[in-house]
This record gives C-alpha cells, structure tokens and sequence, in this order.
C-alpha cells in the first residue's frame, strides 16, 4: 500500500505573480524527497518547471484570467512516486488540442504550445480530467 | 521585469535581470526586443547570466525574438546560460535554432 508521507495543499489567486513562490516552495520539497535516488537538484528544477506551466495554463485558459479566481495546488508524496495536482474552477481546456511535440513547436517556431511538451517530457504521466466544481490537471512522477 | 540595455552603436546588449524568466515577465521581454528591431537594431545580444529557470513563455518570448530578427535580416544571439536553463533549451530542442555563447563577448564577436 502507498503510504503518505508529505501533503500540501496551496491555494493562491489566479495570478501570475505567485508562480514564482509556488516554484520555490515546490523545488524545496523536491531536496526533502528521501526515496528519490536519482538527481534531485534536477528533479527541483523539473518540478518548478511543470507546476510552472500547470499553473499558467489553469491561471489563463480555464480560468481565462480572471483575477479574482483562485487555483489549488496539491503535491503528495508517497513512498513510490510524487503526484502534482493543479485544480482550476473554470470550463477547462482541450489538453489534446495543445501542440505536444518538440517537433511540431521547433517547426513552427511557435511562441506558444510547448507547455504541455515539457510536462509529458518531465513527468510519467499528464491527465486532465473534470471534477466538482471545475477541472484537475494531475502529473505523476514514479521514485523507483 | 528588470532590464538593462546597453548599446555600443554595433551591438545592442540586452541583460535579463531576473532570476526567474516565466509567464509572469517574459512578455516585456518579448516588446522590448519587438521595439529594438523595429526600430532598425540589426544586431542583439540577449544575456541569460542571471536566470535559473526559464519556463515555455519564456522561451516562447526568445522565439518571438529570433522570428522577428530573421524576418528582417537582423541577428539575435544568447549568453551565459546556466544549466538548469541550458537543459531546457535542449529538452525543447531550442539549442539547435539559437546561437548561443559562453560569455557575451563571445557573442558578439560572432556578429
């Protein structure tokens, strides 16, 4: 069974300026990650960088900007992987619709739609689904 | 964002002062590089010394940057990348559109 070991639940409002602090509060958890074997000064950048485009697209898509919307972040860690959950309150977006290979967003040369190609690159696995009230973006990291 | 520019009548050096180039500053980035070869700078040097993490948006503002440039026959170069931004311009294959240097006397020499 997986037992839990850190949960954080953050709500922040639907800003830009508070990707910076959930950034850094999520790279110091990355350093606390004891069955991590692998590179964790890698894994805090990693970590950073994919809440980092979670929260953009929850902040300006689902959320459409609104700055009195708020978006959750809850990051669990359990003895055999770390689950990054973004929850937005809005209509969602079409994740499939987004541009997700290095690909398609070198030729094009685009300015945007790489996001969700850096998610899939870093973590083992990127869903979005709806629950109540809005929808969730979950990204999980298996320690092996 | 915290800029600074420096123009020596041949290069225009752009120096990020920031530690995060994210979603939340990169599009002042983008402008102020869209001002500078709109009005006729052929040769710009952008200095990444500072930042340790750069997400989508602002890669997506560097881009912008390099499109704008060879749209108009000008040049954009990068220095002094650190390496967790390095490994993010080489995840997204980015490393092989730029041109980027060590230090930014090495870019722009290269011009």
């Amino acid at each position: 069974m997986k037992k839990t070991q850190i949960e954080l639940q953050i709500k922040v409002p639907n800003q830009t300026r508070y990707l910076s602090l959930i950034g850094r509060i999520s790279e110091e958890l990355a350093k606390q990650l004891q069955n991590y074997t692998g590179d964790r000064e890698a894994l805090a950048n990693h970590i950073n960088v994919v809440l980092t485009e979670a929260l953009v697209n929850a902040i300006r898509h689902a959320n459409a900007n609104d700055p009195d919307e708020e978006v959750e972040i809850r990051i669990t860690v359990t003895d055999e992987e770390l689950v990054l959950q973004v929850f937005d309150h809005g209509r969602g977006f079409n994740l499939e619709s987004i541009s997700s290979t290095a690909e398609d967003a070198q030729h094009e040369l685009e300015d945007h739609g790489r996001g969700l190609y850096i998610m899939r690159s870093l973590m083992d696995s990127v869903v979005y689904y709806p629950v109540e009230g809005g929808n969730v973006l979950e990204m999980r990291k298996q320690f092996r | 964002m915290n800029l600074k520019l420096e123009d020596n009548g041949q290069v225009v050096l752009v120096q990020v002062k920031e530690e995060r180039l994210d979603a939340h500053n990169s599009e002042q980035l983008k402008q102020e590089l869209s001002r500078l070869f709109e009005a006729g700078k052929t040769k710009v040097v952008v200095d990444l010394k500072e930042v340790r993490f750069i997400d989508s948006s602002g890669l997506g503002a560097l881009v912008s940057g390099f499109k704008n440039a060879s749209s108009r026959q000008a040049g954009l170069k990068l220095s002094s990348l650190q390496s967790q931004v390095k490994s993010m311009f080489e995840l997204t294959r980015l490393h092989r559109v730029f041109d980027i240097y060590t230090t930014v006397d090495e870019a722009i020499e290269a011009f």
